[in-house]
């Protein structure tokens, strides 16, 4: 099984971007958290930007650690108040590139109404809301981006209720640019990051990610490596802006695909309600 | 590499240089996911028979492809613990046509 050994390191390239001490990191194998860490980071040093033109805000949850890892001015905010803090920030200070990494229950259930009335305003963000179905942290219970059907800690029957579409609540809320990947679409998601970075206005992308400890477990996928797989088998790439009802996700469903892609990319006036500061 | 179907083929097939990489390995981030040695497009890496202090098997060289890294660096980006990454091998270090 095994061959010879590669060479071996003790510092990673990226390292300079992360607060490598803490790492390894407390997130579970197989989680793909871990994963738009490096492609924000990465997407972070192709933007040819200095660090401290950049700000990472997070909430609560496994997602909500990712500010703690990066090796710039980040907050860890309150739960679902990510988006309130980043606003603070993008509005005192429009040249800094202020992302947001947070999960699905941080950004669209505890802070739902901040998210589409920060998409609403076109606020100059980069929003990446790392989906992984459930509440991971707090022992797997369903949230509003549950699919129907998903089994939960506190939908031990299935989920009944109609879930949260993301990419389309946002659109419709009236971000500048959507785009959701999976976390297998490591390309794609770190140049979607860089794009959001570079572009003016409210910039969401949903990054679908395994949870193998709670959301796998409970609904018999598997480690992360069979979510992975699930990914690559069902994701095809979207054309134009598809609704709610093609962009929703049946993982049961094995006939349906999984719509992933850049939906939207385009110009609004950011949200800018005072005077450039210099401070 | 395989010839491309006919009438597909590159006009600079010739020319092209497929990079060569060097694999890189910190053991001890290592969580031992899988996603690296399952989506290395040219299955350079396996799961090495000793763990880490965590008890992890972490990935090391398949045997047979000691020499296949093309330097694409998906195992680089796609790792959740920045535990791999790979460096391109200057061309006089064993650099290949096509």
């Amino acid at each position: 099984m095994s061959g010879s050994a590669p060479i071996i390191a003790s510092t990673h390239p990226n390292d300079g971007l992360l607060r490598a001490d803490r790492f390894p990191h407390i997130l579970c194998p197989g989680c793909g958290i871990g994963t738009v860490i490096h492609c924000y980071v990465d997407a972070m040093a192709a933007s040819g930007l200095a660090l401290s033109d950049h700000a990472c805000v997070s909430g609560i949850g496994c997602s909500g650690r990712a500010a703690g890892y990066v090796n710039v001015d980040s907050y860890h905010t309150t739960h679902g108040r990510a988006l309130p803090f980043a606003l603070g920030i993008a509005v005192y200070k429009p040249g800094m590139r202020v992302t947001v990494i947070s999960g699905d229950g941080d950004l669209a259930a505890i802070g739902g109404n901040h998210l589409i009335h920060a998409a609403r305003r076109n606020v100059d963000l980069t929003v990446i809301c790392i989906n992984n179905f459930n509440y991971g942290m707090t022992g797997g219970q369903a949230g509003p981006t549950s699919p129907r059907g998903s089994v939960a800690s506190t939908a031990p029957e299935g989920v009944h209720d109609r879930p949260f579409v993301l990419p389309d609540l946002v659109r419709a809320a009236g971000a500048s640019m959507v785009s959701r990947w999976t976390v297998l679409h490591v390309r794609q998601l770190r140049d979607a990051i860089l794009r959001g970075m570079q572009k003016r206005g409210f910039c969401f992308i949903e990054a679908l990610s395994p949870c193998p400890t709670n959301f796998g477990r409970a609904n018999d996928l598997g480690d992360g490596m069979a979510e992975m797989e699930v990914y690559r088998e069902r994701c095809e790439l979207a054309d134009g802006t598809p609704g709610y009802d093609a962009l929703d996700i049946d993982l049961t469903d094995h006939t349906r695909p999984i719509l992933v892609g850049d939906f939207l990319d385009i110009e609004r006036t950011p949200y800018q309600p005072v005077g450039e500061h210099t401070a | 590499m395989a010839e491309p179907a006919p009438g597909r083929r590159p006009m600079d097939l010739d020319r092209a240089r497929t990079t060569r990489g060097t694999v890189h390995v910190i053991p001890e981030r290592c969580k031992e996911c899988g996603f690296c040695v399952g989506y290395c497009p040219e299955d350079v890496l396996a799961f090495s028979a000793d763990s880490n202090a965590k008890g992890y098997h972490y990935p090391v060289l398949a045997s047979g492809r000691e020499d296949a890294c093309v330097h694409c660096g998906f195992c680089n980006l796609i790792c959740p613990e920045l535990a791999i990454f790979t460096t391109e091998l200057a061309d006089d270090a064993g650099g290949t046509t096509s």
